[in-house]
């Protein structure tokens, strides 16, 4: 049997085997074939001119060294590092903005010309661009743009923030320790039986009765169905 | 480049073009039948079991753009190979109108990221005109197709309940998967608002049907195509068995340019191009069938003329591109409190809804407008994509939180906090198709294998701008009543509710539409062209409208009650 086989004959194989699939997936200590399938990284599933796509985008360099080190100052300002997860640097957010502006191009002007402005703006107040005045200072000015007043709200500074706020952000939660963060629990092979019976109670809901009789049942969910005593 | 013309050695029974919902299943079933096939596809081979081909359960850092939209439009894991523009395959518009054309090009068309959504139409939406005046009836009604329903139910698999409501027909359903938490908050407020919410219909396997597909393992992903083969893609489902049965044989990236004829008029075969070597092809039928998406196939049609069919072939009524019909849509988004802060635990469920709104005011005369909508709903805690977080001030702002965690570990924590609180709901409705809504050829413009291109020219009229705003209404009402806040502005007049433009709901039909009399119809109720007894139209374009429900399960039913009448129709010797 080829990997690929092995592995749909897994899925395929109903809830044992999903089960078993699912712990793969997780386990990566102890890695089993079928394990080693969903792990191997070939890609992920690219066309050939998506291949060409991508290592084009690959290819280039956008931010310069000095933008890089502002963008990488700012993501940490953003998410930091803290008891419970790793900061943004630390889960690759700056090379996700590189890539992330080449390959969405409307980013670029507003993210270049942001990060001149927040240079100038540290040159004119602290006489130092931003990567070399102190934290304090640094914080100063994320305090004038990330919180302004009316008057300021509609100028580049608030408009740059949001913008390598929101890249930050999205950047972070969906890398892997971002993930593990929000600790979404899905994207694995399982069998779906309806809201926890503690969560529904929690939020007073229940299900239907009749709407259970007819319900999914794991039980039997891997048993061919069969129409004999079907009627409608 | 060579301009010779080569021809295919074999002689084949039927040749069909597309490989999509209606394509797959007359495949399917003629090659069941043991007649030769030839089965012509724009696009490559595609199989979601194929480890290169598979983006199921992957990470959105496996992709260096998260899963935006910038390569393939509705995100890097999404299962279409092409998208609203297609390299090289323009299509343009008349002046003051714009159509959005979504096409997918790989073996299996846009079946392979569809939304599963299954929905028969009932009796009234075959016979509209007969209730309020207005567009055409069908030449056939719910009690010719319901048989072929049945069928499709079995063979491909839906889930679902029996609900014994008169327009919304139930059929062979598996079990459906319990609701979601958000779904049961929405279905409370509904409840208040008067508005029934049942289980949804999808084809989805909740069971297995056979042994050749495995069950759902509830990844919601059925958008990336199911490497167990438990959701519906015309690919895996209809193709690869058919493939399998030794009739077939499949021509991919084979770009088919016209309907060849002989000096009767008959069809004897295609023209395509290899899109490897860039070289011309002919294939010779007996039968041809045209499944290559409504508008594709029009397109087909009118590039096919001679001097037997001037106007392109089967047009001799000249309505071939006319009547083309989108679903209307319209959506809001909302934010619930309760869920503030939510408990974690796998939500995935099955690839869409597992509830549903059915139009429920049928017997309503004074709406304002005249067809109804359905409700979709979508929400809870999914896998993150690009976009994730943009929204989270915007969501402050909405519950009148103040604190200031524009950054730092407070940003974090109020990310997390409100992970999976957010849902939406998304009208879809029925239009009225109209004559002056169409696509035709651009004589001016061609595509980069040279083939004139389509131009389309579609307006919404006031009543799909009013169901619209009676759409905006009631997602408020359901909102309130279940204690969710409903998040921007209400779309008003300035944006006609909300009403997606023409094309965006990617259920166009109508085209090549059925009917009785030859003068004011393309095909007949077999979707037999009128003109050409050889040529079948087996897509959405035999649409004569397209009720509220999504399209495909009805092309799937017609397409096998057609295909039934070509095999009998080939067995007399009359085709
Ligand atoms: C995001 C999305 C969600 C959807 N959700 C739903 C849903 O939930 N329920 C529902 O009912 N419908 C849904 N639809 C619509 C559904 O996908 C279509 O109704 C269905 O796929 C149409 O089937 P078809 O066979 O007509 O065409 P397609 O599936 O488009 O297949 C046509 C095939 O023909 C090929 N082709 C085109 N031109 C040529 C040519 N010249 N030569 C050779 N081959 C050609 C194409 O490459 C393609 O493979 C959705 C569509 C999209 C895009
Ligand atoms: S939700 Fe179920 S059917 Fe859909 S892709 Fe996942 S496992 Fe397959």
């Amino acid at each position: 049997m080829d990997r690929r086989e092995s592995l749909r004959t897994l899925v395929m194989g109903g809830m044992a085997s999903s089960f078993f699939l699912s712990s793969c997936v997780t386990d990566k200590e102890s890695p089993i074939e079928e394990g080693d399938i969903i792990e191997e990284k070939q890609g992920y599933g690219r066309t050939p001119a998506e291949i060409e796509r991508d290592e084009d985008l690959m290819s280039e360099t956008f931010f310069t060294e000095e933008e890089m080190a502002i963008i990488t100052s700012l993501a940490d300002i953003i998410i930091p590092e803290d008891e419970e997860s790793v900061s943004a640097t630390e889960a690759g957010v700056p090379e996700f903005i590189e890539f992330i502006v080449k390959d969405i191009p409307e980013h670029q002007l507003p993210m270049r010309g942001g990060l001149m402005w927040l240079n100038r703006e540290s040159s004119k107040q602290f006489n130092m661009p931003f990567v070399e005045t102190s934290k304090e200072n640094q914080l100063k000015i994320i305090d004038q743009i990330a919180y302004p007043q009316d008057f300021e709200k509609t100028s580049p500074g608030p408009t740059f923030f949001r913008r390598i706020k929101n890249l930050v952000v999205t950047g972070y939660f969906t890398s892997e320790p971002g993930i593990e963060y929000l600790d979404y629990r899905g994207n694995t092979p399982n069998v779906w039986d309806g809201v926890p019976e503690q969560v529904l109670k929690k939020h007073g809901l229940k299900y239907e009765e009749d709407f259970l009789k007819v319900a999914m049942d794991p039980a039997n969910r891997g048993e061919v169905m069969n129409w004999d005593d079907y009627e409608i | 480049m060579s301009f010779q013309i080569k021809k295919q050695p074999t002689k084949y029974d039927v040749c069909i073009v597309g490989s999509g919902a209606g394509g797959g299943m007359a495949a399917k079933l003629l090659a069941d039948a043991g007649f030769k096939i030839a089965l012509l596809e724009a696009g490559p081979d595609f199989d979601p079991a194929n480890e290169e081909q598979r983006t199921q359960l992957r990470w959105p850092w496996e992709s260096p753009r998260r899963g935006a939209g910038s390569t393939r439009p509705f995100g890097d894991f999404d299962m279409a190979y092409g998208g609203w523009e297609l390299d090289g395959e323009p299509y343009t518009q008349n002046s003051n109108t714009e159509f959005s054309w979504f096409r997918s090009r790989m073996l299996g068309g846009r079946t392979n990221h569809w939304g599963r959504i299954s929905l028969r139409f009932g009796p009234l939406d075959f016979k509209r005109k007969d209730f309020d005046g207005k567009g055409d009836n069908w030449p056939i009604g719910y009690e010719d197709v319901k048989p072929y329903y049945d069928k499709v139910d079995k063979l491909i698999g839906v889930f679902g309940t029996k609900e014994n409501l008169p327009n919304e027909p139930d059929g062979f359903f598996l079990p459906p998967p319990k609701p979601r938490l958000h779904e049961l908050y929405i279905k409370k407020g509904a409840t208040k608002a008067g508005v029934p919410m049942i289980p949804s219909r999808l084809s989805i396997l909740t069971k297995p049907i056979n042994k050749e597909r495995g069950a759902c393992f509830f990844c919601k992903q059925c958008s990336r195509s199911c490497m167990a083969y438990a959701d519906f893609s015309s690919s895996s489902v209809l193709v690869k068995p058919a493939v399998e049965t030794g009739n077939v044989d499949l021509y991919v990236n084979a770009m088919v340019r016209e309907v060849l004829t002989n000096g009767e008029g008959e069809a004897t075969g295609v023209s395509y191009i290899d899109k490897e070597d860039l070289k011309d092809y002919e294939i010779k039928a007996k039968v041809v069938i045209l499944a290559a998406s409504a508008c594709s196939s029009a397109r087909i049609l009118l590039n096919s003329r001679s001097a037997h069919h001037p106007n392109g072939l089967a047009n001799s009524s000249e309505v071939v591109g006319k009547y083309l019909h989108d679903s209307t849509g319209s959506s809001r988004g909302g934010f619930i409190p309760e869920l503030l802060d939510r408990e974690r635990y796998n939500e995935d469920g099955v690839g869409g809804m597992h509830l549903y709104t059915p139009w429920w005011l049928n017997d309503s005369k004074h709406l304002g407008f005249t067809r109804g909508y359905h409700i979709e709903y979508w929400g809870g805690m999914s896998m993150p994509a690009y976009g994730f977080g943009f929204n989270t001030q915007a969501l402050k702002e909405a519950i009148g939180d103040t604190s200031r965690n524009a950054y730092g570990t407070g940003l974090k924590k109020d990310v997390k906090k409100f992970y999976g609180a957010t849902f939406g709901m998304a009208g879809r409705g029925e239009s009225i198709p109209r004559k002056d809504n169409y696509c035709e050829i651009d004589v001016n413009t061609v595509d980069k294998f040279g083939i004139p291109v389509l131009k389309f020219n579609y307006n919404w009229s006031d009543e799909e701008v009013k169901q619209a705003a009676h759409m905006q209404d009631t997602f408020e009402e359901v909102m309130h009543n279940m204690g969710a806040i409903p998040l921007g502005d209400k779309p008003g007049k300035e944006s006609n509710y909300g009403l997606e433009k023409p094309g965006k709901i990617i259920h166009e039909v109508g085209t090549t539409r059925m009917g009785t009399d030859p003068g004011s119809s393309v095909v007949n109720q077999y979707n037999q062209a009128h003109d050409v007894p050889n040529l079948f139209v087996m897509d959405g374009g035999p649409f004569v409208s397209q009720a509220d429900k999504n399209p495909t399960w009805t092309i799937l039913a017609l397409a096998w009650r057609a295909t039934d009448y070509l095999i009998e129709e080939l067995k007399k010797g009359n085709v």
